[in-house]
């Protein structure tokens, strides 16, 4: 709140100078610059959205161009003959799972680096850092060993610690980033007040970082949900596996069922998008905090 | 309650206080549940990639394994053919892949940066994307490609092109199909952090570039783009290496074929290890894939001078 009203009085006293001003170069760019280039652009980024829709609302064997007469009996053999029912409950529970976990061992790590100077603090922000080259799916053979060895291949929790553990690094630099800008003497001003570290970061921090949280969730919710590798090798049971791994056997079947795939498809995107609408709007703002900077 | 005190309490001085009633080993405690699973889900694999890499390990031919020296190594250098093809592959798939993602992101991001109406709509569609998966972003173009429903028939239909047309299996067309497919996914990242970075400029540079009579060319090429070049030179790096990590989209749209014409370095370890159970000789070609981004990720913030004098 403090930081929110400070700088303002200067905006105000530089405002004055402006209005007499002639309009500037940067706005006068010709209309046509804008929208020509933007509708080819936006041609090809929709087509393919309509192409998918097209697909999973037409008949079988249609090849008109417009969904009509539209039906939803690819939707009805993609839930309940291919098992999308099934695997859209695990990949809400794996995305689920991951964001939860995500969240709270990143917010710990964060809180740490974000207000303590300790010893090994250089060395950890150095292995965060390196963590960003190691390519997940090189590492497929050692991470089966390991979930070989802990009992876990063919259930969803070898899923959700991989996608974890991959999703942490970037996680944490984010939320200490966040917990940077709520500015020190609120939390010290709370412990005057009687609190102990813990209610004190509960009550005075943790609101303002509710933005930082949502998006940090919302990231690993998006990549647990997409994610296929780790759930292609470590779920080999067709009740445990998740969207990606059934549209991948639909692909990858002899004479693919386009309208069944396009129907799984939509079934996918829906999630994501609520969560890409929910979110979009601060995207920007959130990574011009200076997040992507470091 | 807690922001009233803070107003009314005199400026805290800009040290770091410790609480008195924190023990000292809390930071430790805090980090410890993140540090542990990094250790043993990343640091861990990484070591015995490193320790199988100089072994012979297949657990189909348990009579063959041991201590191997280097001899993985020169193997995949002087006797492999395929990890040559699969390694000069991701490069090319690479560079294509990051300098036309960078050129029409960039390209988006002065565009939507501008104050036009339906701008907010206009940056929603064009970003959407952004967040669909790499599986998603295959079955979506399997839709188009495909020979008897797929963009190639309407456009047969229209006397363009013969019937029958699959871009993804003819060897001299698979190539540009799965980069245009990959473009659509992967432009929106680059429009997102450039659109971010462009919020910083300052706006009082260009009034004075315009006083001086700066054209907008000039304008962009002496203050938009220096401002944008540490944004630029990482967000480069970070999506080169993802690049060529990620196999979610190669192998669901490709499979790396027609004939390997599409398999990537990544990919092509994924088939030994997985399919040829070969995981020595795997994790060695794993170790140079490691050395080689590692070495071109040095190089190239060195080159462009990274965090240098352009801020």
């Amino acid at each position: 709140m403090i930081t929110e009203i400070a700088p303002a009085p200067e905006r105000v006293a530089a405002e004055p100078a402006r209005p007499g001003r002639k309009r500037r170069a940067w706005d006068e760019v010709p209309r046509w610059q804008i929208y020509v280039p933007l509708t080819i652009y936006l041609l090809f980024t929709l087509i393919p959205f309509y192409w998918i829709l097209l697909f999973a609302l037409r008949p079988a064997g249609s090849t008109s161009l417009v969904p009509w007469p539209m039906t939803f009996e690819h939707f009805e053999k993609v839930w309940t003959e291919r098992g999308f029912g099934t695997y859209f409950t695990n990949s809400v529970y794996v995305g689920l799972a991951t964001l939860v976990l995500t969240t709270v061992v990143a917010l710990a790590g964060g809180y740490a680096l974000a207000r303590f100077d300790f010893r090994l603090k250089r060395g950890f922000m150095l292995a965060l850092l390196c963590s960003q080259f190691v390519p997940g799916a090189l590492l497929l053979v050692p991470l089966f060993q390991i979930f070989a060895k802990l009992q876990m291949i063919n259930s969803l929790g070898s899923v959700v610690i991989a996608e974890t553990v991959f999703q942490l690094p970037l996680s944490m630099i984010l939320i200490s980033g966040f917990i940077r800008n709520v500015p020190y003497s609120l939390e010290e001003a709370a412990w005057v007040d009687g609190c102990n570290r813990m209610t004190g970061f509960r009550i005075v921090v943790l609101p303002l970082l509710r933005p930082g949280l949502i998006a940090v969730g919302s990231f690993a919710f998006v990549h647990a949900w997409n994610h296929f590798l780790f759930a292609l090798m470590f779920l080999s049971d067709q009740g445990k596996q998740t969207i990606p791994v059934g549209l991948n056997t639909l692909m990858s079947s002899d004479s693919v069922d386009l309208g069944a795939l396009a129907a799984g498809g939509i079934i996918a995107a829906v999630p994501v998008v609520i969560v890409f609408a929910f979110i979009q709007k601060w995207l920007i703002t959130g990574f011009s905090a200076g997040a992507v900077k470091g | 309650m807690a922001q009233a005190a803070a107003v009314a309490k005199p400026p805290a001085p800009p040290r770091r206080r410790r609480a008195s009633a924190t023990p000292r080993g809390l930071p430790y405690l805090l980090i410890a549940p993140a540090a542990l699973l990094m250790l043993g889900f990343i640091a861990y694999p990484v070591l015995s990639v490193f320790y199988y890499s100089l072994r012979n390990y297949n657990p189909t031919k348990p009579w063959r394994n041991g201590f191997a020296g280097l001899d993985n190594f020169t193997q995949a250098f002087a006797h492999d053919p395929q990890f040559w093809d699969t390694l000069t592959f991701s490069a090319k798939w690479v560079v294509v892949e990051v300098a036309l993602q960078l050129l029409f992101g960039l390209a988006l991001a002065l565009i939507v940066n501008q104050t036009f109406v339906g701008r907010a709509v206009g940056r929603a569609l064009v970003f959407s994307p952004w967040a669909v998966s790499g599986v998603l972003t295959s079955a979506i173009w399997v839709l188009l490609y495909n020979s008897q429903t797929g963009v190639s028939r309407y456009l047969a239909d229209a006397g363009l092109g013969s019937y029958g047309t699959s871009w993804l299996s003819d060897t001299s067309t698979v190539f540009p199909a799965a980069v245009v497919a990959d473009l659509w996914r992967g432009v929106p990242f680059f429009a997102i952090l450039i659109l971010a970075d462009l919020q910083s400029v300052s706006k009082d540079l260009y009034e004075a570039a315009e006083v001086d009579g700066a054209s907008r060319l000039k304008q962009f090429w002496h203050i938009t783009l220096p401002h944008l070049k540490d944004a630029i030179v990482l967000s480069t790096l970070l999506r080169a290496v993802w690049e060529f990590n990620n196999v979610d989209l190669l192998y669901t749209l490709t499979g790396g074929g027609p004939a390997g014409e599409t398999t990537t370095l990544p990919l092509y370890i994924a088939n030994t290890s997985v399919d040829a159970h070969n995981f020595g000789y795997a994790s060695a070609l794993t170790t140079v894939a490691f050395v080689i981004l590692l070495f071109c990720s040095i190089v190239y913030l060195r080159l462009s001078k990274f965090g240098g004098e352009s801020r």
